[in-house]
């Protein structure tokens, strides 16, 4: 991978760092301002001073505004790391967090609950968050019991995503009334998410985030190889297991509030890893910012481009990520992968 | 340093070496040959704790493996592998990297952890591309990196599988210097290697593996009196006293080739 070419000299570093943190101040500014009232920026900012705490601006920016965009920076970045830390531990550049099962798990929770208790569509954040853990447990379980073998561990979530997978679709086919709480769910989305839904997932994120920074050494060694990894003093498996861990539960806490938004967990770290190379602490946080940057900045377009009607920020994520991703892949051709 | 007592170990319950026997010492090239499949690899793995033993023992300076942590091993022994990933990263932090066994948390490198990277890199004469990654490396620079991270483990024993293959014949003689200035540093080097010639030359001793047992462990003179090689290999093996020293040689037997008779 070419990464050095691009931003190799301190100097250059600096400048990356600069441009990507400016990059998410401006997509937080633009996301509070943004949305189908007008506010100026002087109403959002006497609002999140305090100045202002009755007014319907101070309704709209508490209520809908700030939790969505801490909603969509949270996503982001925990969606990002995870994309990261499997890709690292897996070795495998296209891995990403629907690789273990995260998805799948938390979907077909939601349609359980939303077929056998019409009204607990409220509570799907929580219940999705259940199923993701619980087809983590079960994929890293499987893999653990095997040795954590990396083929295994794909292999597995493989299977585990087409079981639930196809736990979705029954449970939609024989309980028709389950299809909104699960459509809503695979769209995904940041409208209606609330302080309340946001503050568990939101805490549990951060925890990760910090947990994955402060493991970033050891995910430098495990990308060494694993002979060469516990030559040099890793409990390979054990680490293996603990960061699938915490990437599974950054992914499933995300998908918990904002449905299935996956792209982010692959062209993120993808993107991050040809700037910069492949220094775990650097990639992770480099990460955490741009996909915080990535997901707001779509959210805002997906509020704003035929606004009054909003799309489907997978939509925009999509549309805006793909053709980047794909420039980048041929600035390096003929470059030695 | 390392004794091997009797040591078995595979995989899946089924030993690939057996009953193996030998001892590595402090100052001396230890070589291993034999062909594919004889259990070279498998006996550095279990050296080094990689693989459990099924029977027998591994002893480090009379401390059984069994007794050491993961981190302790790593102190004592390091292991430049045949096959492994090359992370986008430059060439220090990789070598760098050898230091992970002495870090604890938050885990960062000290001044002392960068000089002996550089003074790693020097050894192996890999300093001059400290900078560059080391995915832009030639083959051969970049073997002078990875042995670098793993004598920045700054360990008593260095184990190495393979590390000529696919270098091309200047690195391959750099590599070997390496190795015997390791060992006059009073390091236990130990080598696979496929080149006989290189592995008579160079080693102190040759241990000789086939089907997992090890045939014979023995000075390069005695093993080349006492025929091991043509037995093992099925080739004929030559010494010649040259003004550059003893050098041997290997030719395909006389009575012809056994796979292809019509190739004289």
């Amino acid at each position: 991978m070419l990464s050095w070419r691009i931003f190799s000299t301190r100097h250059n570093r600096i400048v990356f760092w600069a441009v990507l943190f400016l990059f998410v101040v401006a997509a937080i500014v633009l996301s509070l301002w943004t949305g189908s009232v007008a506010l100026s920026p002087v109403q959002v900012f006497d609002v999140l001073i305090g100045k202002d705490t009755s007014s319907t601006a101070a309704r709209i920016v508490f209520y809908s505004r700030l939790p969505r965009t801490c909603a969509a920076l949270l996503a982001g970045a925990a969606l990002a790391v995870a994309g990261t830390v499997i890709q690292t531990v897996l070795h495998n550049p296209l891995a990403s967090p629907g690789v273990i099962g995260v998805n799948s798990g938390a979907g077909f929770a939601v349609a359980i609950s939303c077929a056998a208790v019409p009204a607990a569509q409220q509570y799907a954040p929580l219940v999705a968050l259940c199923g993701a853990l619980i087809a983590i447990l079960l994929v890293t379980g499987l893999s653990w019991h095997t040795g954590a073998s990396r083929i295994t561990v794909v292999l597995a979530g493989v299977a585990i995503s087409a079981l639930f997978g196809a736990g979705i679709d029954a449970v939609v086919t024989l309980v028709p009334d389950a299809l909104d709480g699960v459509t809503d769910f695979r769209v995904g989305g940041f409208t209606g998410v609330t302080i309340a839904q946001l503050i568990p997932a939101g805490s549990l994120i951060l925890v990760c985030l910090g947990a994955v920074v402060s493991l970033a050494r050891l995910m430098d060694i495990l990308g060494l190889g694993s002979d060469t990894a516990r030559s040099l003093g890793l409990s390979v498996g054990a680490v293996r297991f603990i960061l699938l861990f915490l990437a599974a539960v950054l992914a499933g806490a995300a998908v918990s509030f904002c449905g299935l938004i996956g792209f982010v967990g692959l062209i993120v770290p993808n993107t991050m890893r040809r700037l910069l190379g492949e220094g775990s602490l650097g990639l992770t946080v480099a990460s955490a910012l741009g996909g915080a940057f990535f997901v707001t900045i779509c959210d805002v377009l997906a509020r704003v481009l035929f606004s009054p009607f909003e799309l489907p920020v997978g939509i925009i994520l999509a549309f805006a990520g793909a053709p980047f991703f794909l420039w980048l892949l041929l600035r390096q051709k003929g470059v030695r992968a | 340093m390392i004794q091997l007592r009797n040591l078995s170990a595979g995989y899946s319950g089924k030993p690939v070496i057996e009953k193996v026997t030998m001892e590595f010492e402090p100052g001396k090239v230890t070589v291993l040959v034999g062909p594919n499949g004889s259990g070279k690899s498998t006996l550095l793995k279990a050296a080094l704790g990689l693989l459990p033993a099924m029977e027998g023992e591994v002893m480090y300076e009379g401390i059984n493996i069994r007794l050491l942590k993961r981190k302790q091993i790593a102190k004592k022994a390091a292991f430049l592998t045949q096959s492994r990933n090359t992370p986008s990263i430059r060439a220090l932090q990789m070598v760098l990297h050898g230091r992970f066994p002495y870090l604890s948390y938050p885990r960062y490198y000290s001044k002392e952890d960068y000089e002996t990277a550089r003074q790693a890199m020097k050894t192996t004469g890999s300093l001059p591309y400290e900078n560059t990654n080391v995915t832009q490396l030639s083959g051969g620079q970049r073997q002078g990196v990875y042995l670098a991270m793993a004598l920045a483990q700054d360990t008593q024993a260095v184990f190495m599988d393979e590390p000529t293959t696919y270098l091309d014949i200047s690195h391959q003689f750099k590599l070997m210097q390496t190795a015997r200035s390791l060992a006059l540093e009073g390091k236990a080097v130990v080598l696979i290697l496929h080149d006989i010639s290189l592995a008579l030359r160079e080693g102190d001793y040759i241990g000789v593996f086939q089907e997992g047992k090890l045939l014979c462990f023995d000075t390069p003179d005695s093993i080349y009196q006492k025929g091991i090689i043509e037995q093992v290999f099925g080739v004929s093996i030559h010494r010649m006293d040259t003004p550059h020293g003893i050098q041997y040689y290997c030719t395909p037997k006389e009575e012809g080739n056994a796979l292809f008779p019509h190739v004289r």
